[in-house]
């Protein structure tokens, strides 16, 4: 059995430098979906067709979802949300070809969240101040200021965790499944039960969790941004 | 009590751990089923709100599975890292 949930080295120079699987598969997804950006905006015409028409479709309706939730005034972050839903749903979506996914290591899960955390607090900083980014704690009533506290603390926590927790388990329960088909055919000589059965799993466990789990992840960094960035005009 | 190692007494009994931290899937099932149940009827009260019904119920599933998740994880780390090995 392979089962493995720390990170695995594969390519070190020194007990100190070294390259993970994690970190080869999210370099790996982040150059295809660089290459899939460039190749479908290489010839750009009036009438969209082919890998262009793929992209606009992407694009437009990511910008739709993102003035849907966050509103007209903060679609500059669109780019930034697309972009971190493409990369989570392509790293998670690695298990289809029964490799190990990305998202499965809790250093990459958390990586995103912190990032996504890093982002929400510089814009809430940004956007009242310093001394109003202090003050927004103690904001129905003085006493709530570490409850407060701890709800911007525990978020990036949840976050990184729901993703990785839910790939995770989805990665154990197909190689617990595969084990169980390679014990039975076994005995017989020809491992043929492995190629239709596993396949409502692999739509649940490898498609449709991974959609689900970066279509949540997407959602709550958007709501979380909108809330903590506040405009003058408005009083809550 | 002969013939188990102290090794084995300490993975078994981490193994039964991690079967009793999974029963806070009970709590999410209920939870989960009850609001799936809501919104069926949501759904056949008003079927044109399907669509945004449906955004909101895989949100607030997601929201349901956290406790869940944890509990999955402490499972996880109690079969897989050996948090209690002796040494």
């Amino acid at each position: 059995m392979s089962l493995d949930v720390s990170p695995r080295i594969i390519f070190w120079w020194s007990p100190s430098f070294y390259i993970t699987e994690t970190a080869l598969w999210a370099m790996i997804v982040a150059a295809f979906l660089i290459i899939m950006a460039l190749l479908s905006t290489r010839k750009l015409q009036r009438n969209p067709k082919g890998m262009q028409g793929v992209a606009e479709l992407i694009v437009e309706t990511v910008y739709n979802f993102v003035r849907d939730t966050m509103g007209k005034r903060n679609m500059a972050f669109a780019p930034y949300i697309g972009t971190l839903f493409l990369f989570l749903f392509f790293s998670s979506l690695l298990g289809l070809l029964h490799w190990r996914a990305a998202t499965a290591d809790v250093n990459f899960a958390f990586a995103m969240a912190i990032l996504v955390f890093l982002l929400i607090q510089i814009n809430s900083i940004r956007s009242k101040g310093v001394g109003g980014y202090f003050k927004h704690f103690a904001k129905p009533y003085p006493f709530m200021y570490p409850i407060n506290l701890l709800e911007e603390i525990t978020f990036p926590l949840s976050l990184g965790f729901r993703i990785f927790g839910n790939i995770l388990a989805g990665y154990i329960i197909m190689e617990l499944f595969f084990d169980m088909l390679a014990g039975v055919t076994s005995s017989i000589g020809i491992p043929f039960l492995q190629m239709v059965i596993p396949l409502p799993l692999n739509f649940f466990f490898d498609m449709f969790e991974p959609g689900l789990q970066a279509f949540v992840f997407s959602m709550l960094t958007m709501s979380f941004i909108a809330r903590a960035i506040t405009y003058p005009g408005d009083e809550e | 009590m002969t013939g188990i190692t102290p090794e084995a007494f300490v993975f078994g009994l981490s193994a039964v751990g991690a079967g009793i931290a999974m029963i806070a899937g009970l709590g999410v099932g209920l939870g989960q089923g009850i609001a799936t149940g809501q919104a069926l009827q949501a759904i056949a009260r008003q079927p044109e709100a399907r669509g945004s019904l449906m955004g909101t119920l895989f949100i607030g599933f997601a929201m349901a599975e956290t406790s869940v998740i944890f509990a999955l994880i402490v499972a996880i780390i109690l079969i897989f890292v050996h948090p209690f090995t002796l040494s």
